[in-house]
């Protein structure tokens, strides 16, 4: 990996780049709140930072329930596999380990 | 009219045939034709029922022309014309088959102008997509198309059933507006409930649609949900179960999608999203939100099948799809990222983008009908699909951590087919008036005045900055091995469980029943014979024959000397 090209992540600088600027937008977001005269229809519209403040706590809270979510959602990956394909394997094993046999015309030692 | 109007299922029924019986270029040209004859033939039909007939004593109509069917006639057009790009290169025939059929039985449902017609489309949509499931020919694909089946087949039954109900109820098949009245309305829509992946009927979809071929879920992400969607908006607009139904449709996936790995099962929870936001629409009724539920329609098959087709690009190029093996890819399928980006985009509503013009409808209709938490909660589910399916899947699939792996853009057919949806995402959200002189209403909608695109733009900058905050915290939940439980739980694992038990009870109870049976019935065998064996019984004493002989001597000497007293 050492001869790669460097990839344009590759560089922290550049993600900090990006970051600096998406807290630019959110400030400018922000601002732009006491510039433009919304027309609302609901009160909390009218809340002082209203949209920021749902779209950011609103993420978080989401983010922290389906981390606790997984506290008793999650099992191992195969969890529904090791049943489900075993109970499909014993249903379509022997016929297919038959028709083998027939096809190419051998015998089973017992026969 | 210079032309005979032909159901648009007949082309495609047709091209099915002729995809069964050519290979290599000649079936490829056809396929695309296909779709676009279809297309521009749809384009030229006008409105009304242009085939009718009677059955028994029912008046059949196949197919029936009205605005609401054409928007939908028309995006299925554009998602077959997409997804049978997509999917040239498969060389499976049974896919091909199977493709063609499925789209043609969408098209086939949304032009039903009666139930029985509706009906038959309807479970053929189920046998025909299970195809697409089953072509992985993996053992998990087949148990999930087994299950997928099961399920779609259950609702085509129930709404037969309801079918019949409302034949007899009001003497007519017409499929129009039903309304939750009688046994009839609540069977039909409970039959449709079960096709648009309504909560605890969702698990289908999340099973079934990951496990699917890579061009196959491109298909199925188009039609099956958004038939059950044109089936709501036409029979039960208005009904206000929708509202809450929808509203729960938009916010519970969400959570799922957070901890899910499988990026297709991530998509597959946001359809669900999506779908629920149509099913909001569906519910208030009012012109706006009924415009808005069909047009969110029209732009999530765009949107979600570019997403679907993105992800189905890394699954065919690298032979992974899980969150917690990707990453890093954006090095080498840049082109790749930048269409799944638009697919972000578009599906976050952000301004200029497709999900944008049709969602803001929706949202716009809950207020102005004073469904204040109902309009919270759609806030709420716009903000976390921005988080899952805006930023975590173009994040875990091409940034995050570099994964090592080194796959090139995908092949070109299926580029292309990205490139034209990510187009139409962006044409649409642009331009959205070519959008709305199809819709069903005119209502004379703006979504680009400065209060929506602000408000939008800060709800979702504010939601990247979370997703940014969690994760330099620390607290955004990683990747993980493993399967959620989900309500599919309670059919795959606890009743297989119990029934397994119960048969392991009453086995055990009828195997003691009998050996107790058998027991006594050995006893009193024993009890008989040991009464009986032994030379002094009464049934088991020797008798000579000697003695016999003397006693019917002496019996037919009785009968003589009767025959003498007489």
């Amino acid at each position: 990996m050492k001869n790669e090209k460097k990839y344009l992540f590759d560089d922290p600088k550049n993600v900090k780049r990006v970051l600096y600027i998406l807290y630019s937008c959110c400030a400018l977001l922000v601002i732009l709140d006491f510039v433009i005269h919304r027309h609302v229809i609901h009160s909390w519209e009218s809340l002082w930072g209203f949209y920021p403040l749902y779209g950011f706590v609103g993420c978080v809270i989401l983010v922290v329930v389906a981390t606790w979510m997984r506290s008793f959602l999650m099992r191992d990956e195969d969890y529904y596999e090791n049943i489900e394909l075993k109970n499909l394997g014993e249903t379509t094993k022997e016929p297919l380990t038959k028709n083998i046999a027939s096809k190419t015309g051998g015998h089973h030692v017992d026969d | 009219m210079w032309m005979i109007e032909i159901p648009p299922f007949i082309p495609f029924f047709i091209g099915a045939l002729i995809a069964a019986f050519t290979r290599g270029v000649l079936r490829n040209t056809l396929m695309i034709i296909v779709p676009i004859v279809s297309g521009l033939h749809l384009w030229m039909v006008p409105e009304g029922i242009h085939l009718q007939f009677a059955f028994l004593d029912y008046q059949l109509s196949p197919y029936r022309v009205d605005k609401l069917s054409l928007m939908f006639g028309y995006v299925f057009h554009i998602a077959a014309f997409i997804a049978i790009i997509y999917s040239l290169h498969v060389k499976d025939t049974v896919q091909q088959v199977s493709a063609m059929l499925y789209a043609g039985s969408g098209l086939g449902a949304v032009f039903a102008g009666d139930l029985l017609t509706l009906f038959v489309f309807w479970e053929l949509l189920a046998f025909t997509s299970v195809f697409l499931i089953w072509a992985r020919r993996t053992p998990q694909s087949y148990v999930a198309g087994m299950r997928y089946l099961i399920i779609q087949v259950l609702s085509g039954v129930i709404l037969l059933v309801g079918a019949l109900f409302y034949a007899v109820e009001n003497g007519t098949l017409d499929f129009g507006y039903i309304g939750l009245n009688g046994i009839a309305g609540w069977l039909i829509f409970i039959a449709f409930g079960i096709k648009c992946a309504f909560p605890i009927a969702h698990n289908w979809l999340t099973d079934a649609y990951p496990e699917a071929t890579v061009t196959g879920t491109v298909f199925l992400s188009a039609f099956t949900t958004k038939v059950a969607v044109y089936a709501l908006a036409r029979s039960y607009p208005g009904t206000e179960l929708l509202v809450y139904i929808g509203a729960a449709m938009t916010c519970f996936p969400i959570f799922f999608a957070v901890i899910e790995n499988d990026l297709r099962r991530v998509l597959a929870y946001s359809l669900i999203n999506q779908v629920g936001f149509m099913v909001v629409g569906i519910g208030i009724g009012t012109a706006l939100a009924i415009n808005g539920a069909v047009s969110h329609a029209f732009n999530d098959v765009i949107f979600k099948g570019l997403l679907f087709m993105s992800m189905g690009a890394v699954l065919h190029m690298t032979g992974k799809i899980n969150g917690s093996d990707l990453g890093g890819l954006y090095k080498t399928m840049p082109k790749t990222t930048i269409l799944c980006i638009v697919g972000a985009a578009s599906i976050s509503a952000f301004p200029l983008f497709s999900g944008f013009v049709s969602k803001s409808m929706v949202m716009s209709a809950a207020l102005e009908e004073g469904y204040d938490w109902i309009w919270l909660m759609l806030l709420f589910a716009s903000a976390g699909v921005f988080h899952h399916a805006g930023i975590k899947i173009p994040y875990f699939a091409f940034f995050a951590h570099d994964s090592g792996l080194r796959a090139s853009d995908p092949p070109k057919n299926m580029l292309f087919a990205m490139t034209i949806a990510a187009c139409l995402c962006i044409a649409i959200g642009i331009y959205p008036s070519a959008l709305y002189s199809l819709l069903p209403y005119d209502t004379g909608y703006n979504p680009y005045d400065a209060t929506h695109v602000l408000a939008q733009t800060q709800l979702l900058f504010f939601s990247a900055l979370a997703f940014v905050w969690l994760n330099l915290k620390g607290m955004y939940p990683p990747e993980l091995r493993s399967t959620n439980l989900d309500f599919d739980w309670i059919y795959r694992r606890a009743m297989p469980l119990v029934f397994q038990n119960m048969f392991s009870v009453i086995w055990k109870v009828d195997r003691m029943v009998r050996d107790m049976i058998k027991e006594k019935l050995s006893h009193s065998f024993a009890y008989l014979a040991s009464k009986n064996n032994r030379l002094s019984g009464l049934l088991s004493r020797n008798h000579p024959s000697g003695s016999m002989a003397m006693w019917i001597a002496v019996m037919l000497g009785i009968y003589l000397l009767l025959s003498f007293v007489k």
